[in-house]
């Protein structure tokens, strides 16, 4: 997420968004945001609704057996339709804002 | 007991054996690197550094418990060498099932949305208390959505 703070000039460039999704609470991603400097919003979904919409819910993975999201990363375009996805299946590899610039720019024909 | 070999004397002058210190010591390093190192993508999607580590920290530990035992009236660290050797596998062993099967554990999520489907809409609070609604987020050129562990 560091990562894709220091590229984020690039996404806005582009009129690009980028927004972050966790079971965290406002408080905590407001603290987590001050902290870390993010820029971009970091989205509370506390009850994890949307979590298991998307089919990303990791069951007991939290602190103290809580559920929390599996890492994954989707590109949506201005339609709303998904036109990338990532799902990893090594907690510890995530998409990297390169990658994600490289699906972008490919859709643009760049 | 120290004692050596010859008239029963102890002899005091038998070398310290620091390669068996320096081995343990970067196992030690090895694993608790690991926070420091997935700081970085590059040193994360694969634990090279730590791997490395262990492994230069494995080449001392045997050559120093080469040392303990094939020229034990000269080098010291028999016992403690071997209790380093194992502590150490141990060590590595722990690290290996955490990073090669623990951080694997990931659910498939087969009804995850797929390319070309529409993405489920949401509103969710950001940081700021701010509704943030997904139709929000896709203009004017569209967004990546991050779903993350979360803090702790």
């Amino acid at each position: 997420m560091r990562s894709f703070q220091r590229r984020l000039s690039d996404f806005n460039a582009r009129g690009f968004r980028l927004a972050a999704i966790s079971v965290d609470s406002v408080e905590t991603n407001q603290l987590y945001s001050r902290k870390m400097g993010f820029t971009y919003p970091l989205l509370s979904d506390a009850d994890a609704g949307v979590i298991r919409r998307y089919d990303l819910l990791h069951r007991g993975a939290g602190p103290k057996g809580a559920d929390i999201a599996r890492p994954a990363e989707f590109l949506i375009d201005s339609q709303g339709i998904i036109r990338w996805v990532n799902l990893t299946d090594n907690i510890a590899v995530r998409a990297r804002p390169e990658q994600v610039l490289a699906a972008f720019n490919e859709r643009r024909g760049d | 007991m120290d004692l050596a070999v010859g008239d029963g004397k102890i002899d005091m002058k038998r070398n310290w054996n620091w390669s068996l210190w320096i081995g343990f010591f970067l196992t030690l390093a090895g694993f608790f690197s690991y926070q420091f190192f997935a700081q970085f993508p590059v040193t994360r999607d694969f634990p090279w550094a730590n791997l490395l580590l262990f492994a230069v920290g494995a080449i001392f530990l045997l050559a120093g418990l080469v040392r303990a035992f094939v020229r034990p009236q000269l080098y010291r660290g028999k016992v403690f060498g071997s209790i380093f050797a194992l502590l150490s596998l141990f060590i590595f062993g722990f690290f290996a099932y955490g990073v090669f099967y623990v951080l694997r554990q990931v659910p498939a999520s087969l009804s995850a949305p797929r390319i070309g489907e529409k993405a489920p809409a949401f509103t969710l609070p950001d940081q700021n208390g701010k509704p943030t609604a997904l139709m929000d987020l896709i203009s004017p050129n569209g967004a990546i959505l991050i779903f993350y562990r979360g803090h702790w």
